[in-house]
């Protein structure tokens, strides 16, 4: 699977929840720049999971800090 | 020096901020006297208890007390020990043996608290390698008790059975598993489709924990939980409960009919490094249990109760969480937090205590006022906290009414 395109599908995706309309980027922090609360996190780690048909174990969640770092998860656990 | 408290700085200045805009505290509530199960005395006033979760309305049943006084002399104020050390008392295997009798399990195994119960289930059956899979919206217990434990975590949406389905398709065939259920919802008050969610879960080879907190008492033939009403007592691996609802006191429980189930009194660290309960707690339980057994009339009438309260708010105009009433929560959904403490601080005032519930304790973006109903609760109880309802909305700026 292509990285360009993953992260490309990814900010789509985050879209919808950046209700501050900051501007996205590989190093947009999920808690600092788009201030998303825990279970704002839940609902697009759902969208997610379904969108690339993975399960993220919410034991990686608190390692996933920016847009790029997610991305990368993205890619290895659709392996 | 780092305070390492100034990372509550925001939750500090929220809550100053609610409390500043005249209302009393939703979550400082203090009853000065408790005259029954239905009724406080709460800033001098005569208060109808209307989100207690005392479903059975047990606290105060005479033949309850009694057990614990009789415990008390008997057995003193605490064991001061662990279950597996110096802290199991013949009240100890007593309530445990009315869990047996109650559920009809071999097993039963009862911790401090409900919320210890699923931490210690929780982190004790799923080891490293093993799957959770759990729904979105399970209580603060369940994850934490994710988190104690070394597997792997995964959520599926709400009482969703595809998305279950789905979300268990894609772990790999041989791991261990365990999904967990709740057989009532305690913020929306809705009931999980167990039948279709437990299929999904045998099919993908998973093993199965139901919580039924909310549910114990009236719901089945026997009063077990949603599990036992729809028909699943052969298929649930695990049952979870508590004693701090219908049963009327504190503790938790697991019950089982699996072979081995007892082997988790000896590994499972919040079972067995936490003191036992005391022995009048354990033997106001076990009285309690034994009677639940055959509480029919409380049962029809928490029923009655509840589904008059839910009919009234409706008619009344507000917004309920359910469509119809699915259990003995009944919560309406109001729009923001504002208006959701401001009315309750109307209906605090007129005598009516309920419990406010806001986002994280509540599914994303969800404001509610949660009533809980009681078996003690009269029919003119219910007349009464509707018209309370009306009175509290009216009394409200039109801004911020419901």
């Amino acid at each position: 699977m292509d990285r360009t395109q993953t992260f490309a599908r990814l900010l789509e995706l985050i879209e919808p929840f950046n209700k501050k309309g900051v501007a996205l980027s590989e190093t947009t922090s999920f808690a600092n720049d788009l201030e998303l609360d825990s279970l704002t996190v839940m609902d697009l780690v759902a969208n997610i999971e379904d969108e690339w048909d993975i399960n993220m174990p919410l034991n990686i969640l608190p390692d996933l800090e920016t847009i790029g770092q997610l991305a990368d998860a993205v890619l290895k656990l659709k392996g | 020096m780092t305070d390492l408290l100034s990372k509550f700085d925001p939750v500090i200045a929220e809550h100053s901020g609610l409390i500043a805009t005249g209302v009393r505290d939703p979550f400082g509530v203090v009853m000065d006297r408790v005259l029954s199960p239905t009724r406080a005395i709460i800033n001098g006033r005569e208060t109808i208890l209307v989100g207690t979760y005392n479903y059975m309305g047990m606290t105060f049943d005479e033949d309850v007390i009694a057990a614990g006084h009789k415990a008390l002399d008997a057995f003193g104020a605490g064991s001061t020990g662990s279950r597996v050390l110096n802290g199991t008392f013949a009240p100890h295997i007593g309530v445990e043996q009315a869990l047996k009798d109650f559920y009809g399990t071999s097993s039963a195994i009862v911790f401090s608290t409900g919320y210890q119960a699923n931490l210690g289930m929780v982190s004790t059956l799923a080891g490293k390698g093993d799957y959770i899979i759990l729904d979105a919206d399970s209580h603060a217990s369940i994850y934490d008790g994710c988190k104690l434990g070394n597997a792997e975590v995964v959520r599926f949406r709400h009482n969703n059975t595809d998305d279950l389905d789905k979300r268990l398709g894609r772990l790999p065939a041989e791991a261990g598993k365990l999904v967990i259920l709740e057989g009532v919802y305690s913020m929306l008050g809705d009931v999980a489709p167990l039948t279709e969610l437990v299929a999904v879960a045998k099919k993908h080879g998973a093993m199965t924990l139901v919580d039924e907190a909310h549910a114990m008492g009236f719901f089945g033939p026997n009063g077990r939980g949603v599990y036992e009403e729809q028909g699943l007592e052969a298929e649930v691996d695990f049952v979870v409960g508590t004693f701090s609802k219908s049963v009327g006191t504190v503790g938790g429980f697991a019950v089982s009919n699996h072979p081995k189930f007892e082997i988790l009194r000896l590994v499972c660290n919040p079972y067995r490094f936490t003191a036992s309960l005391p022995p009048a707690v354990a033997a106001t339980a076990e009285a309690s249990i034994r009677k639940l057994m055959g509480a029919k009339a409380k049962r029809e009438n928490l029923w009655a109760v509840s589904r008059k309260l839910h009919a009234g708010l409706k008619a009344a105009g507000f917004r309920m969480a359910t469509e119809t009433p699915e259990s003995a929560i009944i919560a309406v959904l109001l729009p923001d937090q504002i208006s959701t403490v401001a009315m309750w601080h109307q209906l605090i005032e007129q005598g009516i205590y309920c419990n406010m519930s806001r986002p994280p304790a509540t599914p994303a973006g969800i404001y509610l006022l949660r009533c809980s109903l009681s078996a003690a609760h009269t029919l003119d109880d219910v007349d009464t906290i509707i018209s309370r309802f009306i009175a509290a909305r009216e009394s409200l700026p039109t801004a911020q009414a419901a």
